[in-house]
């Protein structure tokens, strides 16, 4: 398949008085044609900084970066045309209807005006678009910020957080978008916090923490490698399951102790267990990975987990990492 | 082109650019209403009845001296004294040809003299509405999300930040042209029925015209120093703090500081003077606490002059340092 978007060991640093942050340190991300990408990490983990980066917002310290095969931001004034974005929270002049914002939009990117029109349907805002933007409510700007990516018809739709602030409804409606536009052939890269939400629409998903990949690839795989690969493991009755478990800790392995089997939570190769035990002559009946959502797994990957009687901090993620790999 | 006709939509749909640009013109019409007023045409009869009440003020004078010269004589050895001179011849009566007529004629509005002063108004109103549009134009998109959301259409920094400016200036252009020939046309009106077009030589002309020109340089570079200063801030506020700020520490702080030192010719750093220099092509600064002593004037003030050049000079430096600034910024700094 044809990448549509290629990241390769993004870095981008900030600089204060206070000293230096790196906001991406090395980051690699790849989009497939024609897949809805789903684009998760925790606040302040880099991902607006990436989208930013890619969209010749910001610039990389260093890295590599392409949009339909072409290095950008070195060659982003061709490639503009085919991206539709909206990054953050969205912002418009508030003095202005939807419908001038759009229209003034289309004028500078030569796009025609009744396509203003259309995407006014689409998202909701075709009776609202008279309407001065500083009266909308937060999803309605939302919405005018999809209408404003779909404007040019692009190839590459990237959208951050477009479900912020949205209704129920409205949220039902811009999945059904998202699934319309990746079946017209559109390659939809979506950030989210509503996990939900991306494990029921993604194909792929790339998880970022301080500003490095933890994970990637179709939202299954993804599941099963970091369900951690946590596995299930059940020895043959009457085998010292003690014995076996303190041989696997021994090893590095996390073990949690279950009445009838235990499971193995950092096995990154499960392989690993089967061999380390059958050294010891104890065999596995059962070995199987652990099925988790797509919250546990995000928050196992990027270390976010709420800890009982702690306060995180935004930046703070636990080492990633996995035994056996 | 699309992206220099969309950011001329632009600036026409702002309310903002509507509003000042309509108090810019009433304030203009009142500016002509009121000099057609205070004015009339003068002829025979005015002069006569000018030269009338010369006469008469003469005699009126002539008269309070001779009784204020009874006086004196009168109050000599007495405690009013002190209230005259010790020698009362010292009260001199006056002379007619101190009197001159002109002095009575009502005010009328001489073209070749008293427009200057109108094209300087034109363009200091201009100039004043070109920096406040030009700072909220690039000012409020640079707050609200505007502008990042079209770099994201249009991923070219300098063409959009350029394009912008340029359709400002373009835009202050048009309108100080036009305006500028209603102006003229209107005070030449004006000067026909409440005053005089006489001695309106070619030579005349051009000199207005030239002086007009002047003013369209002042407005632009007025709209581009507001734009440049809102673009490094990215808010409006930023320029109309840092010219508020400049106008607090130079007009009346630094102005204060240097009397205060007895600095030469102080009104050469203040900004009126550089004004009047680019308008009125010089101005000639003295200072009254120097003696430039010679046998034939006797002690007469130094004197500086700024002309029109030293005037632009300045003009075209403001305009490249902060346009290249904003440039420059643009350019560098990540659009967060």
């Amino acid at each position: 398949m044809t990448a549509v978007l290629e990241i390769v060991g993004l870095r981008k640093t900030y600089r204060s008085r206070k000293g230096t942050r790196k906001a991406l340190d090395g980051f690699d991300m790849t989009v497939d044609a024609g897949q809805v990408h789903g684009f998760l990490g925790p606040n302040g983990s880099g991902k607006t900084t990436t989208l930013r980066t890619l969209l010749g917002l910001i610039k990389p310290n260093g890295g590599r970066m392409a949009i339909f095969g072409k290095e950008v931001p070195r060659h982003l004034a061709e490639t503009a045309g085919l991206v539709g974005a909206i990054v953050e929270s969205p912002q418009f002049f508030g003095n202005f209807s939807a419908q001038d914002t759009l229209s003034l939009l289309a004028d500078a990117g030569n796009v025609r005006r009744q396509r203003v029109t259309e995407v006014l349907e689409l998202v909701g805002l075709r009776d609202r678009g008279k309407e001065r933007v500083k009266t909308y409510s937060l999803g309605m700007k939302q919405r005018l910020a999809v209408a404003s990516a779909l404007l040019k018809e692009p190839k590459l739709l990237i959208l951050d957080e477009p479900a912020n602030g949205l209704d129920p409804g409205g949220i039902r409606e811009m999945r059904s978008l998202m699934r319309n536009l990746a079946a017209s052939g559109m390659t939809v890269v979506l950030s989210s916090h509503i996990l939900g939400e991306i494990q029921l629409i993604c194909d792929e998903v790339t998880i970022i923490a301080a500003g490095r990949r933890v994970a990637s690839g179709s939202v299954a795989s993804v599941l099963a490698t970091a369900g951690g690969g946590k596995v299930r493991v059940r020895l043959e009755p009457g085998v010292d399951t003690r014995g076996a478990v303190e041989l696997l800790r021994a090893n590095g392995a996390q073990v949690t102790v279950e009445p009838d089997h235990f499971t193995v939570g950092n096995a990154g190769n499960p392989a690993q267990i089967t061999r380390i035990l059958a050294e010891r002559q104890i065999y596995v009946s059962e070995l199987s990975p652990v099925s988790a959502d797509l919250e546990s797994v995000f928050l196992e990957l990027t270390g976010t987990a709420p800890v009982e009687g702690q306060n995180r901090q935004v930046d703070q993620t636990a080492a990633v990492g996995g035994w056996g790999q | 082109m699309s992206l220099y006709r969309a950011e001329t939509r632009r600036l026409f749909k702002r309310r903002f650019t509507k509003l000042f640009l309509l108090g810019a013109v009433v304030v203009l019409a009142a500016v002509a209403v009121s000099t057609f007023l205070t004015n009339e045409s003068v002829g025979p009869e005015q002069i006569a009845a000018a030269k009338a009440e010369a006469q008469a003020q003469f005699e009126r004078d002539t008269q309070q001296v001779e009784k204020d010269r009874a006086s004196c004589e009168a109050a000599k050895g007495t405690a009013q004294a002190n209230q005259w001179p010790p020698d009362c011849a010292q009260l001199t009566a006056p002379r007619l040809e101190n009197y001159d007529y002109e002095w009575y004629m009502p005010p009328t509005f001489i073209f070749r003299e008293s427009f200057p002063d109108m094209a300087t108004t034109l363009a200091a109103l201009l100039a004043l509405a070109a920096f406040i549009i030009g700072a909220s134009f690039v000012g409020a998109e640079w707050n609200s999300g505007g502008m990042m959301n079209l770099l994201l259409w249009r991923p070219q920094r300098l063409r959009v930040l350029g394009t912008k400016l340029l359709t400002l200036l373009l835009t202050f252009t048009a309108i100080t042209v036009v305006l500028s020939a209603l102006w003229t046309g209107a005070f030449y009106l004006l000067a026909e029925a409440r005053g005089s077009t006489d001695s309106m030589t070619p030579g005349a002309w051009q000199s207005i015209g030239l002086m007009e020109l002047r003013g369209l340089a002042l407005v632009l570079v007025a709209g581009a120093v507001g734009f440049g200063l809102a673009s490094l801030g990215r808010h409006t506020a930023m320029a109309l703090g840092v010219t508020v700020g400049a106008l607090i520490v130079f007009q009346f702080g630094l102005g204060a500081v240097l009397q205060l030192a007895k600095v030469q010719f102080v009104d050469a750093f203040l900004i009126p003077a550089w004004l009047i220099a680019w308008m009125d092509k010089e101005i000639t600064l003295e200072d009254y606490n120097s003696c430039d002593f010679s046998s034939v004037n006797g002690c007469q003030p130094e004197t500086l002059t700024l002309t029109w050049t030293m005037a632009g000079s300045l003009l075209a430096g403001l305009f490249v340092v902060v346009v290249g600034a904003a440039m420059w910024t643009m350019r560098s700094r990540d659009i967060t």
